[in-house]
């Protein structure tokens, strides 16, 4: 696995597109733990504006989730849906990305047959991508 | 005297730190004192008399939009946390 990439099982890819068609049209939004082992942990967050084109965090979750997973010493990925458009952040994500930490992941819905994700570090405004590799 | 928890983000207005003591009896005072023993944060934390916007405050893990935001009472070894929102849009 190289650094720059990030690892999914197949079941968390599965259940983050299912989510995502949970609420539709709404965007929904959460937060990964990513164990040691490189298993992850998922952790739904309700989007407080329960909003097609715009996420909040419900914040009493956030804390407790977060919590969860810094004093588990996890790694930290965040996600959230594109209903309409495209997996790459927007200049909104990248405006209000404050975990430089984090990878980001944006699951799409765009293309309504071939659901995708895509995942992104966004520092200091500044957007990389990191690969997706799903593992069976 | 409480506790503040800084977030990855900020803690290089913190020396690294990620666990700072402050004093004062409500958070805007905690905030001042915090504040002022580490003036980088003035702008992260604060928008004129509020908390700036994008970021969460809680007292012992209760959201101070709950309580009475800034005037929000802090007892001795209460931990205050700041974590910043985490939002977007399409």
């Amino acid at each position: 696995m190289a650094d720059d990439t990030f690892t999914m099982d197949r079941a968390t890819w599965d259940a983050l597109v299912e989510r995502s068609w949970s609420d539709f049209p709404y965007e929904v939004c959460g937060l990964l733990g990513v164990r040691p082992d490189g298993g992850l942990e998922h952790f739904p967050i309700t989007n407080a504006e329960r909003s097609m084109t715009y996420y909040v965090m419900e914040p009493r979750d956030l804390l407790r989730a977060m919590r969860e997973i810094e004093d588990n010493e996890w790694g930290l990925a965040i996600y959230h849906s594109h209903t309409h458009t495209q997996a790459y952040p927007s200049e909104t994500d990248i405006r209000l990305a404050q975990y430089p930490e984090a990878t980001y992941l944006i699951v799409t819905l765009q293309d309504r047959d071939n659901p995708d994700i895509r995942g992104f570090s966004i520092i200091d405004g500044e957007v990389t991508e990191k690969p997706v590799e799903v593992v069976d | 005297m409480p506790v503040v928890r800084i977030p990855t983000v900020l803690r290089k207005h913190t020396s690294g730190e990620a666990r700072v003591e402050a004093a004062g009896s409500t958070v805007r005072e905690v905030f001042d004192n915090l504040i002022a023993a580490n003036p980088g944060l003035a702008e992260q934390l604060l928008d004129g008399d509020d908390v700036r916007g994008f970021i969460n405050v809680y007292v012992s893990d209760e959201d101070i939009r709950y309580l009475d935001g800034l005037a929000s009472t802090v007892a001795e070894g209460d931990e205050i946390s700041i974590m910043p929102a985490v939002a977007g849009g399409a």
